[in-house]
């Protein structure tokens, strides 16, 4: 069905080619997994199937690549229309008119089939994916799941025989993740569309899997069974790792496969000490430096930002309704629910930039709302969710600094409050004379002064954007989604960073969709839904007590409180150093 | 596309007069209708904007008159002010800085600048009135590559309005160091960066369903197309020109424009041959569409028809200075362009659930 033959793909101005010498084929009906580092070249693999690549992004193409006979070297995407549908990672972005029965029409009005068909074809769309009900809504008035499966339904009306998803849950809360997927593997089970899928959150795809393409960091492609593909991949979930740990062969790619498997991994384990899940704060603070780690130690506990009835409304909207929260210092806060359930506003509306209706603010004594931005955020500094909304210089070096003249003026406001203060001077880490060029290259070392922020990966954009946050040296830190579009291993990174900045004292929230970041990551987890707080404690408490939110090392070892694959390492180590 | 046939009708009978009651008049239909019938989408409420847009463009006419004044009549002129006069060197003779500012002169401009209003509020009108992109897709496959660029452009217009807030909000997390330049840089680069980015997914998105599939089209066919459509455009805008300008050239007026016209046609109709497309349920045509267009046929042909042989109500003079007349027979007709405000079939409203909450 798909049919790649010795295919490169290089880009005019890179040193080397994306997609080197692949030759892979995947069969009708098969539903095949790309996997891979992000940047590798996932995009590329996909957008060479109905031939955007090369013939709308440029480069040059090499080799073959045959879909359901017709080459892409002679049929334009457009020509392919009736054989491939591909949806993007941005639903949104790619909605052609405004309706949903509209846009579920608009590929078959272009392929020039028959009113009667088009109409069937429609209801049958809308019944098949469940979105009957939302026929005559506006595009852009549904939630993130909704809309990717609108975009689905738009592409399957044209009947094609191959579906190209480009991360189709990225963006989604849970539940939502499981709408779309229960849709796809539907088509795949149904109607046997052969479908490509990539996705970085391997844990909710990797079981509905046939065949998995791994895309490798040298541009080269290695497909195979999934099972024996994960055992060596860069990237793989939870329930692989622990496979991989417990030495299971072959390897469970399901919670269900593994939970069959655990029963010896469980009784070794079960007469243990659960350890502490994040390394972090059982050996106290890691990261940083001696003085400054006994300062953060002290700290650890006073309350660094205290909200009470936090109240956001957006005209009849109520986004946050009465919430009340502390952060403690040296602490780490996930902040999880639902698409749209008021965690963006509550960030916005502690760091002050965004609207507060009511309620009270204090960061030291202060509302950072009643100070002018450039100060507000010496005191709270908020990684916005779009991190490249904050970058405008063409070059690395230059972003950095400009941080450092705009700490400067951030800077007195933290100052002004160590006077009024003096016992919490005590309190303050070393760091605050840290440059921007500093603290970037603790995030993430070997990003050049002479890069455009455009070109860097998205791990690495966050990164230079962290530390243009932390150059102004605020106490507490607000990260809107970071983890979107990061493969395991940045995220592993990520988990690194928050530990380091909780150890020098920071107060840290996350607002996050995904379960097996916050359990590594996280020390309490707050979730919302409808603007209200309706769950708020310790990581292990909130999460493993919720079905939607329970980690799959959680859910594969229940009843035992383990949350990550770390903690168990962790234990069955220190059972083979006693034993 | 009843109602674009039905604003086009009513701009015409603008075209034709300087009659400010007239013009009012048919500014007051357009208001009504559209405060009647158009729907709850984000395109709807771009007519206020025309009409902001029209308000500007009545004042700007204004001041220029009063500034650049000029043609004095030294004995009907009612002087309100003067402005200082500056003279300007020899060579610029004919234009004139400052001076007294007449009533006439004032006056004049005021009508000039309510009929280019008027044009305006129409297009609005119809903007209003009619879901732009279900008026594009009557456009024929020639234009394929102008389809996908208004698309685009229809679509990426809002979201830039979007980031904009967007950044402009993100930038206060960075604190507004820097003087204007800088502000405008650091907002006005993120923007437009992500309109190009969406811009261009989308047009992919666009053509990977599909959109202008060439069908059996070859490479001579489609230049002939363009060169048909080309010239035909260029023989309609002349024929226009022509007709409505008046000054002498109506003779080579209306030739242009019928020339033009039929190479247009064929060229969109060796445009729309070659691709194939269908329409899902199409907009019905029914009575009400019929009725929708007739009253904006109506004004058009009345007051087109009554140019030649009553000018002097149409245009009154403001040398010497008249109180403009209220001709009876084409108020009546640009009255009967205010039917479609209950004819026409109210605008479908989506049926909504409870709007949940967002962040």
């Amino acid at each position: 069905m798909i049919e790649f033959d010795r295919v490169t793909v290089s880009y005019p101005d890179a040193s080397s080619p994306v997609l080197r010498n692949v030759t892979f084929t995947v069969e009708e009906g098969e539903l095949a997994l790309v996997v891979g580092r992000t940047g590798v070249g996932k995009s590329t693999l996909l957008g060479a199937v109905n031939g955007l690549v090369p013939h709308f992004t440029g480069g040059t193409l090499a080799g073959r690549v045959v879909i359901d006979g017709r080459e892409t070297r002679t049929h334009k995407p457009r020509d392919l229309a009736d054989v491939v549908g591909v949806v993007g990672q941005d639903p949104l972005a790619g909605f052609v008119t405004d309706t949903v029965e509209e846009e579920l029409a608009y590929a078959m009005e272009q392929l020039a089939i028959p009113a009667d068909v088009m109409r069937k074809r429609v209801e049958e769309t809308l019944d098949l994916l469940g979105i009957a009900e939302l026929r005559d809504r506006p595009l852009h008035e549904l939630s993130g799941g909704q809309q990717q499966r609108v975009a689905i339904g738009s592409v399957l009306t044209a009947h094609p025989r191959i579906l190209v998803l480009d991360e189709p849950t990225s963006a989604l809360d849970p539940t939502a993740a499981e709408e779309v997927l229960a849709a796809v593997t539907r088509l795949v089970h149904d109607l046997g569309v052969t479908v490509l899928l990539a996705e970085h959150r391997l844990e909710r795809v990797v079981q509905y899997a046939d065949r998995v393409v791994e895309v490798r960091r040298d541009g080269t492609v290695a497909t195979g069974d999934p099972a024996a593909m994960l055992a060596t991949t860069a990237v793989a979930p939870p329930v692989v790792e622990l496979g991989r740990l417990a030495g299971w062969d072959p390897l469970p790619l399901s919670v269900r496969d593994a939970r069959r498997r655990v029963d010896p991994l469980r009784r070794r384990l079960a007469d243990r000490p659960v350890p502490l899940p994040r390394r972090g704060r059982a050996t106290g603070a890691t990261g940083a430096t001696g003085a400054a780690g006994a300062a953060a130690a002290a700290a650890a506990g006073e309350v660094a930002l205290r909200a009470r009835n936090v109240v956001v409304r957006y005209g009849p909207v109520v986004a946050v309704r009465g919430v009340d929260l502390d952060l403690v210092h040296g602490e780490v806060v996930a902040l999880m629910g639902r698409n749209g359930s008021g965690k963006s506003s509550l960030l916005w509306a502690l760091q002050g930039a965004g609207p507060r209706q009511t309620g009270l603010v204090q960061v030291g004594g202060t509302d950072p709302k009643s100070l002018p931005p450039a100060k507000a955020r010496g005191l709270v500094g908020l990684v916005p969710q779009t991190p490249s909304d904050l970058l405008y210089l063409d070059a690395v070096g230059q972003e950095l600094a400009q941080a450092d003249r705009e700490a400067g003026q951030a800077r007195e406001a933290g100052q002004a409050r160590e006077a009024g203060q003096a016992q919490e001077l005590a309190a303050q880490p070393g760091d605050t004379l840290m440059t921007a060029r500093e603290l970037l290259d603790r995030l993430a070392p070997g990003i050049p002064d002479g890069a455009h922020p455009r070109d860097l990966s998205e791990g690495q954009r966050l990164s230079l954007v962290l530390a243009v946050q932390l150059s102004a040296a605020p106490r507490v830190v607000l990260l809107d989604e970071p983890t979107r579009g990061l493969d395991y291993a940045g995220k592993r990174s990520l988990v690194g960073i928050v530990d380091q900045l909780a150890a020098e004292g920071r107060s840290v929230v996350i607002s996050t969709h995904d379960v097996e970041f916050v359990a590594a990551a996280a020390d309490r987890v707050v979730v919302m839904a409808a603007g209200d707080v309706v769950a708020d404690g310790p990581t292990p408490d909130v999460v493993v007590a919720s079905p939607a939110f329970a980690p799959q090392t959680a859910k594969i070892l229940a009843p035992l409180e383990y949350l990550t694959v770390d903690q168990v390492r962790t234990a069955v180590r220190t059972a083979a150093g006693e034993g | 596309m009843a109602w674009w046939l039905w604003a086009i009708g009513l701009a015409i009978a603008a075209s034709t007069t300087t009659n400010p009651i007239l013009l009012l008049l048919i500014m007051a239909v357009l208001g009504i209708v559209v405060a009647n019938r158009r729907s709850e989408a984000p395109w709807a409420r771009a007519f206020k904007y025309y009409v902001y847009l029209a308000l500007a463009v009545i004042a700007i006419r204004v001041v220029f008159r009063s500034i650049f004044g000029g043609d004095v009549d030294a004995q009907t002129v009612h002087v309100l002010f003067t402005l200082p006069h500056i003279p300007l060197p020899s060579w610029l003779a004919g234009v004139q800085l400052g001076g007294p500012v007449t009533l006439e002169g004032t006056l004049s401009a005021l009508y000039d600048g309510l009929r280019l209003a008027t044009l305006l509020c129409c297009i609005g009108a119809a903007n209003a009135l009619a879901n732009p992109k279900r008026a594009l897709r009557v456009l024929p496959g020639a234009l394929y590559e102008l389809g996908v660029a208004v698309v685009v452009a229809l679509s990426v217009a809002p979201q830039l309005v979007e980031s904009a807030q967007r950044v402009r909000q993100a930038r206060k997390l960075r604190g507004d160091a820097g003087g204007k330049f800088h502000a405008l840089r650091s907002i006005a680069v993120p923007v437009l960066e992500d309109a190009l980015d969406r811009s261009v997914r989308l047009a992919a998105a666009m053509d990977s369903r599909g959109y202008g599939r060439t069908g059996t089209a070859t490479h001579r066919s489609r230049r002939l197309t363009g060169v048909l459509m080309l010239t035909g455009m260029c023989g309609l805008c002349l024929g226009a020109y022509g007709l409505l300008d008046g000054s002498g050239a109506a003779s080579l007026g209306f030739p242009a424009l019928l020339v033009g016209g039929v190479l247009a046609g064929a060229g969109l109709l060796l445009g729309s041959r070659r691709v194939r497309r269908t329409q899902y349920r199409p907009d019905p045509w029914r009575l009400p569409e019929w009725v929708t267009v007739l009253a904006g046929v109506v004004p058009a042909a009345v007051l087109v028809g009554v140019v030649g042989t009553t000018v002097a109500a149409l245009n009154p003079s403001t040398q010497p200075l008249v109180w403009p007349s209220l001709p009876v027979v084409p108020a009546l007709a640009i009255l009967v362009a205010a039917i479609p405000a209950v004819a026409a079939p109210p605008p479908l409203r989506p049926r909504r659930p409870k709007r949940t909450v967002s962040a």
